[in-house]
């Protein structure tokens, strides 16, 4: 068992994390949570595109100190998004309406990928952009 | 202050999903037990509080904050973007799959008691 020991880069992952969650919380009070989860819907797909953006673009990733840029990806948007809200709250609509727990895992699940990959493709156009 | 809990919470959960990640050293196995894992706690975490056992405090420091930040959708995600380029159309679905069947069996019986 080797766990990280590197008390710089595990305070600066905490701390990214902390602000995360802190966005993830402010998330609930601007969407009603009763009815569809659009508060973590919402996290979940703006983390996906910003974490593939950030993890695919070279010169971000060139400039910003190493443990930044792991305190903004690995702990600011890991810890924005949330899988365990994401299955608890599918349960908790699949008893009452069983359609829209459908409609969420399938939202989340498609448009996550969807969102990762349109990340992807702008990080590379704005490489592509920088270079002329 | 609530903010604070939250916080609190999201510091320890990012924390924790890190050292996983190196503890396991191998990718999709770190962010698979992290989601496995947070769920299974989280619907604990919610059946306390609904049955007023776990004090609200508690609920916003565990529930929010440690669970919500110690699972990942984001990461998952990625990864699974990653074998899909890759073209490991299986091991994508497969991954999906074990993410989404093993979290939400136990936490469905869980939640049912």
């Amino acid at each position: 068992m080797h766990v990280s020991t590197n008390i710089k880069l595990v305070t600066a992952i905490g701390l990214g994390g902390a602000v995360g969650a802190m966005g993830r919380y402010s998330l609930t009070f601007i969407f009603s949570t009763d009815g569809f989860p659009f508060a973590t819907l919402s996290a979940n797909l703006l983390g996906c595109f910003l974490l593939s953006y950030l993890l695919h673009h070279k010169q971000i990733k060139k400039h910003l100190p190493p443990t930044l840029f792991t305190a903004l990806t690995t702990g600011l948007i890991g810890s924005f998004t949330t899988f365990s809200t994401f299955t608890v709250e599918t349960i908790e609509l699949w008893n009452s309406h069983f359609f829209l727990a459908i409609t969420y895992v399938l939202l989340s699940i498609a448009g996550g990928l969807l969102s990762c990959y349109i990340g992807y493709l702008f990080s590379i156009h704005t490489r592509k952009k920088a270079r002329i | 202050m609530s903010f604070f809990y939250v916080a609190l919470g999201g510091f320890c959960g990012s924390f924790v999903r890190y050292q996983l990640s190196i503890v396991a050293n191998k990718r999709l196995i770190g962010t698979w037990l992290a989601n496995v894992t947070g769920s299974i706690l989280l619907a604990s975490l919610v059946l306390i509080y609904t049955k007023e056992i776990l004090p609200h405090t508690w609920w916003l420091i565990l529930g929010v904050g440690f669970c919500g930040a110690y699972t990942t959708f984001s990461t998952f995600g990625n990864e699974t973007m990653q074998l899909l380029l890759q073209q490991q159309w299986n091991k994508a679905i497969g991954y999906i799959s074990l993410s989404f069947i093993v979290s939400i069996l136990p936490a469905t019986l869980i939640l049912s008691l």
